[in-house]
């Protein structure tokens, strides 16, 4: 049979949702599938772009299908392609770039826009949104907002719904001072009351966004660069700022679809088949379909649609209809959890409302009860009933008589009964549609864990917020047996084996280099992302007799510097403890001069950082240099900062500056699975941070020192823990030796020493490494210190590159025909 | 019609590894993989522009140096975003490009 032609115009969540669902049902038999995508990218959770601006996930989080996915499916995907025209009689679509699909059946999933008010000067001349102001839509425009909001001392957002709260919850993140403009007289007016609004307002000024109520803005105002400078409210005053982020609702895309001459109202009009009125072989899913007046703006009302415009158009299930959602949502705005469903307000005389608030802690709740059968509420601060009153609402279910255990546990259940108690049709997922039944079933068909649950059923790849929740029905399905997915535990994803396995593998076999492990082990598949890992291990176990292959190294460790950006790199020279010299000083500043460097940087590790250099100037600087690279790029020993001690200091108890200075001289260029930041302080006063280092030195009086292991003050912030007491800089030197090779042949790759020793436990390390419980500190010893004699100053290849070609940024070939 | 380049010589690329090269009126990256295969890829990621010559690679991949992205030098399929993607051939040690 030949295969017809399903083309989807619109390549968002609505589009490819409708797609799997079509997948799932085995549609790729019957249809070639051809996708347009208006943004070039493959299908990512729009949902989430909030988080993405806010900081908490990078881009690469939000993917839900890579075009890999695409690829694998036989999908043909157009992307930066927008349809511009159907003809319904020759059925054929056409795209901006002049792209044309012939079609059997047409699902269009073109989603919406922002709405832009009308005011002034907030178009530029060709009729686009102006530099500085934003709809809050696509990753283009997260990104764009990310780059502008750094950039920005105020932004103001217009809008004070949803979107418009998280807009501003993503751009407190990168520094502005933000506002917040909203036509209503409370926030969020869609989903919450008057008081539940003020609730809300107070929470978040109190974080510092300032609140304009009852404000409608009239135009951006301009300085004479033509740049955002403010804008311009209706009461006649100005809010001062460089950029504007629009948030103040959607508009469905139907052009294309009323230029196709289908019935369009307030969006393109569907029958319970999702299918147009007028044409019976097109299809609409999603915020740009309008069923029973309704057009919905939420994602959950989107997958039932979608499963719908499924069970048609592969005639699995004719039957199968949508007959409309009834809209409940449950989010986190600002931090504050709320749950809202159907009415904010009664309507009816005979609704019965019941209230409870709190208002210093920002607890409130509120129920509006029609005939027995919930029709409304809002709860804010407290949601831990919101599962049961959504379901509860959504099912159209009776109410109990005792109207107060709606709002709270009376003499609460535990978690397992609720868990016992809940019938398999209850949904876990509410993203995905996920319900515990079919969690159940997965689990039957030998799903065991929580991970591969999920990615089997999809549930908890929407929001993310019930992947806890997943988890433990997936345990009470198991009976508490769940597994745990092995490959979390190995060193590299694609060696089925953990660090300490693995070593001992490779001194079995006497395996020297990065790709004798891929050939012995991995089935010859080379991970690039295994390889510098790999290379960690195989120096610390082999060290001068290890081979070096430079391709298994992370750039930084090939030119010896640190890669920004823009493709250059940065050079820190050695300043052992943070102590220098004029002469020293002067020479860093000829060099800078010399090579125009664009910024000159004290770094945290007390050092002087040159950065913006160009590849291939790297060896001419460290010649004219004539000093050792200070490491401040590897996975290995960085630095050791220091303070005075007692060379001036009038608090000094111990000689900070010479044992750091010590330190330095034995552990540079010592590689090790993540990077390893020392201090040490000459009194208890912790000028140099010693507390908070990987490893930190505290003298104490009378030559004795305190030592302190897997401190942090980075992305984790931990006080180091107190490993032991030792008397004289030797013993320092000693201990810090074992524990450093410790971790170096325990350490998980990029396992930082405040995961490292939380892991291990502080008094295992402290029995192997200062109490000797396993007679191995002599072994330790040995180890550090064949490594430490391996240790080479890289920047000696200035003279002699390991490569060809090493530091060149380009080359140009002599003949060109 | 196509156009054969001579990039220059295979020894200028070390095994493993990736160099930006100017081929005609245009920068490629070009990478000598372990097992002696060639390909040339446009120079910079489309996530961030990071240079991918400077990228770590794997059996027929490449890794963005600023942020991890994968691609395929095959076919130049990313996570997120593609890369435009040519094999190259050796001829007696020189690398040759056709266009």
């Amino acid at each position: 049979m030949n295969k017809q032609t399903l083309v989807v115009v619109g390549n968002g969540m609505a589009g490819a949702r409708a797609v799997e669902e079509v997948l799932a049902r085995g549609g790729s038999e019957r249809y070639r599938i051809v996708m347009f995508g208006d943004e070039p990218y493959g299908n990512y959770n729009r949902i989430m772009l909030s988080n993405v601006l806010s900081g908490v996930q990078d881009t690469s989080d939000i993917y839900i299908n890579p075009l890999d996915w695409y690829v694998e499916n036989d999908i043909t995907l157009h992307c930066g392609a927008r349809v511009t025209t159907i003809d319904r009689t020759a059925r054929v679509v056409t795209a901006s770039n002049g792209v044309q699909e012939r079609y059997d059946v047409l699902l269009i999933a073109t989603g919406s826009r922002p709405f832009i008010p009308p005011m002034d000067n907030v178009l530029d001349d060709d009729g686009e949104l102006r530099r500085g102001v934003f709809g809050f839509r696509t990753l283009d425009d997260c990104n764009a907002m990310m780059a502008a909001a750094k950039q920005s001392q105020t932004a103001v957002v217009l809008g004070g719904g949803l979107l418009g709260l998280e807009a501003a919850r993503g751009l407190m993140t990168h520094g502005p001072t933000v506002h917040v403009v909203h036509l209503s007289q409370h926030l969020m007016n869609a989903q919450l009351d008057v008081e539940a609004g003020g609730i809300l307002r107070r929470a978040m000024e109190g974080m510092g966004v300032n609140i304009h109520l009852g404000q409608r803005t009239t135009g951006v105002e301009l300085d004479e660069a033509g740049a955002v400078a403010g804008v311009r409210l209706k009461d006649g005053g100005t809010i001062a700022c460089q950029m504007l982020v629009i948030a103040a609702g959607i508009r469905p895309n139907i052009e294309v679809a009323q230029r196709a001459g289908l019935s369009v109202e307030r969006a393109i009009v569907v029958d319970n088949h999702m299918r147009c009125l007028d044409d019976r072989n097109i299809f609409v899913v999603g915020e740009c379909a309008q069923h029973r007046g309704q057009v919905y703006g939420l994602v959950a009302p989107l997958w039932e649609q979608a499963r719908v415009f499924a069970d048609q158009v592969t005639e699995r299930n004719l039957d199968s209809a949508y007959h409309g959602s009834k809209l409940a949502t449950k989010l986190k705005v600002m931090g504050v959890e709320l749950a809202s469903m159907g009415l904010t307000e009664p309507q009816e005389e005979r609704d019965e409302v019941i209230r409870f608030a709190e208002t210093r802690s920002g607890t409130y709740k509120k129920l509006i009860v029609r005939d027995g059968r919930l029709v409304g509420g809002i709860l804010m601060g407290d949601i831990s009933k919101a599962a049961y009153l959504m379901q509860a609402f959504d099912r159209d279910s009776p109410l109990p008589e005792e109207r107060l255990s709606l709002l709270f546990d009376l003499g609460t259940p535990s978690q397992k009964v609720t868990l016992d108690e809940m019938p398999a049709e209850t949904q876990v997922c509410n993203c995905n549609g996920v319900t515990k039944g079919a969690i159940g079933a997965c689990v039957a068909a030998g799903k065991r864990s929580g991970k591969a649950v999920m990615d089997a059923t999809r549930a908890g790849m929407g929001c993310g917020s019930c992947k806890s929740l997943v988890g433990e029905v997936v345990e009470w399905f198991c009976g508490g047996t769940a597994e745990e997915d092995p490959s979390v535990h190995y060193y590299v994803p694609t060696i089925p084996m953990t660090k300490p396995e693995l070593v001992a593998a490779v001194k079995q076999h006497g395996l020297r280099s990065v790709s004798a492990v891929f050939r012995a082990f991995g089935g010859s598949v080379e991970d690039a992302g295994a390889k510098p890992a790999l290379a960690s291990l195989l120096i610390t176990v082999w060290a001068d007799e290890y081979e070096d292959e430079r391709d298994a190294r992370f750039i930084n460790d090939r030119v010896h510097a640190n890669i920004q950006k823009d493709g250059t790199f940065s050079v820190v020279p050695e300043m052992a403890g943070g102590v220098t010299t004029p002469a020293d000083l002067i020479r860093i500043a000829q060099v800078a001069q010399k090579y125009n460097v664009p910024l000159v940087k004290l770094t945290g590790g007390q050092r002087i950082d040159l950065v913006g250099v160009a590849k291939q100037d790297l060896p001419k600087i460290w010649s004219d240099l004539g000093m050792p690279s200070g490491h401040a790029y590897g996975k290995s020993y960085r630095t050791c900062k220091s303070c005075i001690g007692t060379e001036f200091c009038r608090f000094g108890l111990g000689d900070s500056m010479g044992l750091a200075t010590k330190i330095e001289k034995r552990f540079r260029g010592v590689d090790s699975p993540a990077k390893l930041k020392l201090a040490t302080a000459g009194c208890p006063r912790n000028c140099s941070e010693a507390m908070v280092k990987d490893v930190g030195a505290v003298a104490i009086g009378n030559d004795r020192w305190e030592i302190y292991i897997g401190g942090a003050a980075g992305a984790h912030v931990r006080k180091g823990d107190l490993l032991c007491t030792v008397e004289g800089e030797d013993a320092v030197m000693t201990v810090t030796a074992r524990f450093m090779q410790f971790y170096r042949e325990n350490a998980k790759w990029k396992e930082r020493t405040y995961s490292f020793i939380p892991r291990l436990g502080l008094e295992r390390i402290r029995a192997v490494v200062v109490e000797d419980s396993d007679g191995i500190v002599g072994a330790l010893d040995a180890a550090m210190a064949k490594s430490i004699a391996a240790a080479r100053d890289p920047w000696r290849e200035a003279a002699s590159p390991k490569t060809a070609n090493q530091f060149a940024d380009i080359l140009v070939p002599e003949e060109v025909r | 019609m196509s156009e054969a380049h001579v990039i220059g010589p295979l020894a200028q690329i070390p095994v493993g590894e990736g160099r930006n090269v100017v081929v005609g009126d245009r920068t490629l990256a070009v990478f000598h993989l372990h097992g002696g295969d060639v390909y040339a890829t446009q120079p910079t990621c489309p996530h961030r522009g990071g240079p991918l010559a400077d990228g770590l690679t794997g059996n027929g991949t490449v890794m963005c140096p600023l942020h991890d992205r994968v691609f395929d030098l095959r076919t130049g399929a990313g996570p997120d975003c593609s890369i435009t993607v040519m094999r190259v051939q050796v001829r007696d040690g020189v690398m040759v490009l056709s266009i």
